[in-house]
């Protein structure tokens, strides 16, 4: 029953994702690129409890070596979404916003 | 905390991942965005921390410190032209993150045959995002040569790779065990299929392989939550995942092919026999200077070339002062110029061109007979004409800029060196093209000093 359950949110999440990207604008896909990028760090969940638990040396020495790798996916991607988004400006004097 | 709690908090993060993707759709909200994504992400990790499985901190918070120090000196440092190869070593960090969180989620004592599937899938997976991530990376940061490698068994040997993958997990799963030879032979196996997957695919076809590197690393990260049953991994994970197949489809549109044949052809590798003859007509930077002078509208088409030139800045100098005479000025992007999805805009971005200049190629092509002077730098295969009328081209059908139906269109170009799919352009060759040879960022700036006096 349980994998039904998870099974149910993957598809969700997966039409979720799909509705969400679909609308981005080309400008702004490398930004998302990364940004997604640095979501899919969110592994780094699975691999604080592998290095935490203490399950044995072996565990402990993998999840430490993904909590490396996730952080710096995670913590790496975010900022350079960061400043790449803080690079979009618009034109000062162009009140109508209207992208062309 | 107890587990009910965090669950509910990682239902609090999820719907910040989700409300940042979907801010992240404009560029008016973009940076708020990424903001709370990253709330997000922060608030997950933190009540993980909570978990009462987790009795020691020591290495957590070692490599956790260790991991976030890289990732923020590389992501301040990073030159915004070096983005794609940065993107991929992320991708593969993710990858390898979620290889090793699968392989370690064994240890965990008992499995079911559901979890030790799901176990191998987060490590096949991964292992394939980073191996063929490391591998992008050094195509596009050019350590090694960046054309797509073919050899004539290969897609027999990855047929056989795959076999051997298949029945190595198949017998890992009749006796799951961690130090089960099967195990290591699926992790190697995964990281050789993740070579030979990126091989045959390069040049021009970088932007897909970056998408779907991407794409996998969220499968990877959906694929480790399975295995240890956590919710907010498959979310976030196949949302990632939706989102790199989105813009692999996109840049496999942009080019007219399959996904297929771009995994699979090693177009790159193949050099067109068929020459094109013709006359170029060299301009000098006065000349150039005249007619953008005259001229009413301007239209930059920025390639590869522009970053390789590192030129953006210069051009937007122009562009500014075109405007000031008067000109209309935009920037047309065409979806694969560049070596990643919206690498141009990015780059374009960086040296302050206002984002309502930078325009798509479906919004320019029906107004382009009114562009007085289409400049073209350091692009080439998405500007080139034979892709409308020479249906032996191999990039025949692919959707292009029109440049050469505006009324004058100057190429910048080093040389007559042919580009990077190694085609040859018709364009050069045009009636009302103008061809300004030399260093982009030197032509440019020899045209903005005429400006000047």
């Amino acid at each position: 029953m349980e994998a039904v359950l998870l099974g149910l949110v993957l598809m969700l999440s997966i039409f979720l994702g799909f509705e969400l990207i679909s609308k981005v604008p080309a400008t702004l896909h490398t930004p998302l690129m990364s940004g997604a990028n640095a979501i899919s760090g969110i592994t780094i969940v699975g691999a604080l409890i592998s290095a935490g638990a203490q399950l044995n040396e072996y565990a402990t020495i993998l999840g430490g070596l993904a909590v490396m790798f996730a952080a710096i996916n995670v913590v790496g991607g975010y900022l350079v979404t960061n400043r790449m988004l803080s690079m979009f400006k618009k034109k000062e004097d162009d009140q109508q916003g209207a992208k062309q | 905390m107890n587990i009910e709690l965090i669950n509910i908090w990682y239902v609090v993060a999820a719907a910040l991942f989700i409300f940042g993707l979907k801010q992240l759709g404009s560029p008016a909200t973009a940076v708020r965005g990424n903001m709370l994504s990253s709330l997000g992400m922060l608030i997950a990790v933190v009540v993980t921390l909570f978990n009462a499985q987790i009795i020691s901190f020591q290495w957590i918070a070692i490599a956790a410190l260790g991991g976030a120090i890289v990732g923020a000196v590389v992501a301040q440092k990073i030159e915004m032209t070096s983005m794609p190869e940065m993107v991929a070593l992320f991708n593969g960090s993710g990858g390898i993150a979620s290889l090793l969180v699968g392989w370690a989620a064994l240890y965990s004592g008992q499995t079911t045959t559901f979890t030790d599937i799901t176990i191998l899938l987060s490590v096949v997976i991964g292992g394939i995002t980073f191996s063929g991530s490391i591998l992008a990376w050094g195509k596009l940061s050019e350590v090694m040569n960046s054309a797509a490698i073919v050899f004539g068994a290969q897609r027999f040997v990855n047929a056989l790779i795959l076999v051997a993958l298949l029945v190595c997990a198949v017998m890992f799963c009749q006796d799951p065990s961690v130090d089960s030879p099967y195990l290591y032979a699926v992790i190697g196996l995964s990281l050789v299929f993740g070579v030979m997957a990126v091989l045959p695919i390069g040049g021009a076809d970088m932007p897909v392989v970056i998408s779907l590197l991407n794409s996998y690393s969220g499968l990877a990260a959906c694929a480790a939550g399975f295995a240890i049953n956590n919710n907010i991994l498959i979310v976030a994970g196949s949302m990632v995942g939706a989102a790199g197949i989105i813009l692999t489809n996109i840049m496999c549109k942009a080019m007219n092919r399959s996904l297929g044949n771009v995994l699979f052809s090693g177009f790159g590798a193949v050099k067109q026999a068929s020459k094109v003859e013709g006359e170029v007509k060299p301009i000098n930077t006065e000349d150039a200077f005249l007619i953008l002078e005259a001229a009413q509208s301007v239209s930059f088409v920025p390639g590869y070339g522009m970053a390789v030139a590192q030129a953006q800045h210069v051009v937007r100098e122009l562009g500014e002062m075109l405007e000031a005479n008067g000109a209309e000025v935009t920037y047309a992007i065409h979806p694969v110029a560049g070596r990643m999805p919206g690498h141009m805009n990015v780059l374009l971005a960086e040296a302050n061109v206002p984002y309502d200049q930078l325009v798509e190629m479906e919004d320019i092509n029906p107004r382009i007979d009114n562009v007085d002077v289409a400049v073209v730098i350091g692009a080439n295969d998405v500007v080139n004409p034979a892709a409308r009328n020479d249906e032996n081209s191999p990039i025949y059908g692919m959707p292009i800029i029109n440049v050469d139906q505006a009324r004058t269109v100057f190429v910048l170009k080093r040389s007559m060196a042919s580009g990077f799919s190694g085609v040859d352009n018709p364009l050069f060759f045009g009636e009302n093209t103008r061809m300004l040879f030399g260093d982009a960022k030197d032509s440019i700036s020899s045209v903005v000093a005429e400006f000047k006096t």
